[in-house]
């Protein structure tokens, strides 16, 4: 067992008993995260370099969440490929040229490493850049890894962004000073937030990735930047490397969180205390109000999270400060210590956090703790319910909006309702 | 390579986790990378089992592949064991360990496991799903049978005389289309005859159970494509015959008894006349006058496909426009099958190729898997699932095989279900200017898809409360440039008009023909004249 030294914000310094375990891990690997980003850049289409087991990922994962034709695909490597009887190169070639003449309604093309891919080393960087020079200027191709080997579920978000960075226009040397919100979220958390920026007179803020790949913010020396996901940071680095720079702050899930999160670019942008308040006061009492019909259900009651998302830590605190839960083991499948510091400075001194996974291990720890409800990717869900215990799907954390004020109750409720669940069923 | 938008058939070793998965006391330690433990949640999930799937990941990374991915390989199985303690394991790689070659076969051999160890070959690069389950149960069985195989030149014993014929039930699986209730459904069958079933497999067997598979007198091939060659393995090996007639339909149902009693020889009598059997006659019923000649087109694996094509021309009236199959190792069955319905066969793993061939024939109704649910659901055409790949809901709690009587029952309910009921067709054309008969209305068995005529109308009362399952509303083609022909075609506005006049239901079959009648005639305006001509050219 490792100690980690925690520096928090509030220059106190906390010891929090680490568990690092090797072994098998029950998570996704990084190309799940297509599944939304192709959703939110909705002009941007994402091309898995892959084996069918990749596809197969894909559209499991994905579920019922099949759309009129998505905007994702695998091109299947096939033993043909692998034998060096075809280029690999020019069969990817044809591939894409066959994507986009169905597709001219695609600017971006992201070509997504798997594992074969890196495995046998298809360097699609140079793939990216001989396409990008084919299809210019109707098309932009660039590419990411979303493989397994080398990403945990949402870090493929984290690679996919941080692919992106180099592209986003230079601002100008005397450019005033922007905010960049830098993550995935759902549209309506977005305009929620841009209007409360724009009451406290913040106008220069933007949201990367943006809506449309041809609507790309710039980034330079003047750029602050907040997180809005804790698994970003390839992206964070590579923003640094444009100059930007990153405002500490806990994550904005819950009323506590949205607020010093809020306060933090309020603060950068010289907003005044009094202003900060006005505005966002109303919006944490109605939180605050809505909360109050959830804490009941979730008081006392003792939560165990096995790694998914790297949004445990972050969703452990409002849980545990917010809605009087207590907390158990907190897995997480990395810890990034630097983002999580003041996350991790607001978690009750009893928490045990876990790093990595040793699921058979992690399954005995969480039978003989007994909680009252284990959050759990869909693969554990169900066998656990059926040992009596209750369980919450992670993965609903990543597609649902969560975040900001209007959606702290909604946060709640995703735990209070199979609590609930399990109260109402008799038989 | 090949570009895929969403496939038919996961990996091979998903296949032989749904053999693992299907049966007790076996477990797989599979040699993947972080990620492909998705697997699980096709089982948890999609079948709703609630146990994880006895399989063990190794899930290695890339700091792993500077170091040793071969002593992970042997810890995970070695920890698998103890943890586990199963009779038997299988070993094998998925597709990325694969290309790091580490033998996951001589490893496990290396641990001197107490137990029967089966190496998977399963390459992920040529072969796929069916394929993989089919080879598992094939290794799993000789693995397990071959230390009870008769001597050369030993004859097998002849049943001695009072003792009940018996047989196994094979390729029953994990994840499968309904294997479930199949099972229940032929082991009462095979009871009837006064036949006993000594092992079903893969499906709730044990290791011990497969070992004595060479006890039964014959062999009952469920699903060709995960027990064809085990059950060809063992005829080899232990002299058993097997079935080739899979009982879905009623008249397939009749000769696979007649099949099973021969070969039991036993009399056929006691199972051929099931009073519980109600889909013929529910055919022959008036209310199922309006099914006949519906053009239907069929995809799905062959086994399936074949048999659905079959009940919908012979048990059903339809008019089978396409038959296709994703398996391209039962090609064959397909292509014998188009000859009957006299339609080009359709072999193909290509999503978009099936989606094109449904758009080109617009059928009335889509017999198909998962897939073909979305392709209907765009097209707006009826669609009823008959194979896998199938998704939650095609696990339902109730009873419902698609095998023997009772399995024709259920299908006979399952096909008419999207399509609209008989007296309600006529009903709704009959009064089609009516102000509640519009063509948003829908059947009123399906719900959730009212539209509202008028925007006055629209109040809280009209939202559908379910999202719809099925889209019953044929949208009109709106392209008028037929793709055979550069010709363009035009309507005139009261060909139009009287077009609008037809029911929603049959307009754009009415459309379609119009504009190839006038295509064929080289007629650049439709007039309400082309129309009825067309109307009259192709009444049948």
């Amino acid at each position: 067992m490792n100690v980690a030294k925690l520096e928090t914000g509030c220059a106190e310094t906390k010891v929090i008993p680490i568990l690092r375990e090797r072994g098998q891990r029950e998570v996704f690997c990084g190309l799940t995260g297509i599944i939304w980003l192709h959703r939110k850049i909705q002009d941007a289409f994402f091309l898995v370099v892959g084996s069918r087991t990749c596809a197969h990922l894909i559209q499991s994962a994905a579920g019922v969440m099949i759309f009129a034709e998505p905007r994702f695909a695998t091109a299947i490597i096939d033993e043909r490929d692998l034998a060096g009887l075809s280029d690999a190169n020019d069969e990817l070639d044809r591939v894409v040229t066959r994507l986009l003449e169905r597709r001219p309604d695609i600017k971006l093309l992201f070509l997504v490493g798997s594992c074969p891919s890196e495995v046998i080393k298809l360097d699609l960087s140079r793939a990216a850049q001989r396409l990008s020079t084919q299809f210019t200027p109707n098309v932009r191709v660039l590419n990411y890894s979303g493989s397994g080997i080398e990403t945990t579920f949402t870090q493929g978000e984290d690679a996919c962004l941080a692919a992106l960075v180099p592209s986003l226009p230079k601002a100008p040397v005397d450019a005033a000073m922007s905010l960049l919100i830098v993550g995935c979220l759902a549209d309506v958390v977005e305009d929620q937030w841009m209007r409360l920026f724009t009451e406290m007179g913040m106008t220069n803020v933007s949201f990367f990735p943006p809506r449309r790949s041809t609507e790309l913010p710039t980034v330079g020396a003047n750029t602050r930047y907040l997180l809005a996901q804790p698994f970003l940071a390839d992206t964070a680095r590579a923003l640094e490397e444009r100059g930007a720079v990153r405002l500490p702050a806990p994550f904005p899930l819950g009323v506590e969180g949205t607020t010093e999160w809020l306060r933090a670019a309020a603060n950068a942008f010289g907003v005044s205390a009094e202003k900060f308040d006005a505005v966002t006061m109303p919006k944490r009492e109605r939180a605050v109000r809505a909360l109050q019909h959830q804490r009941p259900m979730l008081e006392g009651k003792r939560i165990f999270f096995f790694p998914d998302s790297q949004l445990e830590i972050p969703i452990a605190r409002f849980l545990a400060r917010e809605c009087g839960m207590t907390l158990t083991e907190v897995g997480t499948p990395f810890l990034h210590k630097q983002h999580l510091a003041e996350e991790i400075a607001m978690l009750p001194d009893y928490v045990q956090l876990s790093e990595g996974q040793h699921v058979e291990k992690q399954l005995d720890r969480c039978r003989a703790i007994k909680p009252d409800i284990v959050v759990c990717g869909l693969g554990l869900a169900n066998p656990l319910e059926a040992e009596g215990m209750t369980t919450k799907w992670a993965i609903e954390l990543v597609f649902t909006p969560i975040q900001g004020y209007e959606q702290a109750a909604d946060l709640a409720e995703l735990f209070a309702r199979p609590l609930n669940r399990r109260m109402r069923l008799v038989a | 390579m090949q570009l895929t938008l969403w496939t038919y058939e996961g990996p091979p070793h998903i296949g032989a986790m749904r053999i693992a998965t299907a049966m007790r006391d076996v477990h797989y330690v599979l040699h993947a990378p972080q990620g492909d433990t998705y697997a699980d949640l096709l089982f948890t999930m999609i079948e709703r089992r609630d146990a994880r799937p006895p399989v063990t990941y190794t899930t290695f990374q890339a700091r792993d592949l500077g170091s040793d991915t071969a002593e992970l390989f042997k810890s995970a199985a070695r920890e698998a064991y103890e943890r586990f303690q199963p009779k038997a394991m299988l070993v094998g790689a998925s597709c990325t360990a694969e290309l790091i070659q580490d033998d996951p076969g001589g490893l496990a051999k290396a641990l001197n496991l107490p137990i029967p160890v089966v190496p998977l070959e399963l390459p992920a690069y040529q072969r796929k799903e069916n394929w993989g389950a089919s080879e598992t149960f094939y290794q799993l069985v000789r693995t397990l049978c071959t230390p009870h195989m008769l001597p050369p030149g030993v004859a097998r014993p002849v049943r001695a005389d009072g003792v009940r014929p018996s047989c196994n039930l094979l390729g029953a699986t994990a994840l499968g289309f309904r294997h479930r209730d199949d099972i229940k459904e032929i082991t009462g069958l095979i009871h009837q005859l006064g036949i006993d079933v000594n092992v079903i497999a893969p499906y709730g067997a044990s290791p011990d159970d497969i070992a004595r598979l060479g006890e039964a007198d014959f062999n009952v091939i469920m699903y060709p494509e995960t027990a064809g060659q085990a059950a060809t393995w063992l005829q080899r090996s232990f002299a058993q015959p097997f079935t080739k007639t899979i009982p879905i339909g009623v008249s397939a149902t009749r000769e696979f008894i007649a099949e099973v009693a021969k070969l039991a020889n036993v009399d056929p009598a006691p199972a051929l006349n099931d009073p519980r059997s109600r889909s013929s006659w529910y055919a022959k019923s008036v209310d199922s006058t309006y099914l006949t000649g519906k053009r239907v087109f069929v995809f799905g694996d062959a086994t399936h496909a074949v048999a659905a094509a079959r009940m919908a021309s012979e048990e059903f009236g339809f008019k089978v426009v396409g038959i296709g199959t994703y398996s391209r190792e039962f090609a064959r069955e397909i292509r014998e099958a188009a000859k009957i319905y006299g339609v080009e066969p359709l072999i193909t793993d290509d999503y978009l190729d099936v989606e094109a061939k449904v758009a080109e024939l617009q059928p009335e109704l889509v017999l198909g898997t998962q897939m073909e649910r979305h392709i209907a659901k765009r097209l707006g055409v009826p669609c009823a699932v008959i194979s896998a790949p199938i998704h939650v809901q095609d696990f339902p709690a109730r009873y419902a095989p698609q095998m023997g009587f009772e399995g024709a029952n259920v299908i006979f309910d399952t096909w008419v279900h999207p399509l609209m009921m008989g007296l309600e067709e006529h009903l709704l054309g009959m009064f089609r200017n009516d102000f509640e008969f519009h063509d948003g209305a829908g059947s009123s068995h399906l719900g959730g898809k009212v539209k509202p005529q008028h925007q006055s109308d629209v109040s809280a009362q009209t939202a559908p409360i379910s999202p719809p399952i099925v889209e019953v509303e044929l949208k009109a083609v709106t392209a008028v440039v037929s793709p055979t022909s550069p010709l363009t075609i035009t309507w005139a506005a009261d060909a139009e008009k009287e077009l609008g006049k037809i029911p929603f239901f049959v307009r754009g079959k009415a459309r379609r023909n119009t504009e190839r009648y006038a295509n064929e005639q080289a007629l650049a305006t439709i007039t309400v004249e082309t129309l009825y001509d067309a109307k009259a050219h192709y009444s049948r």
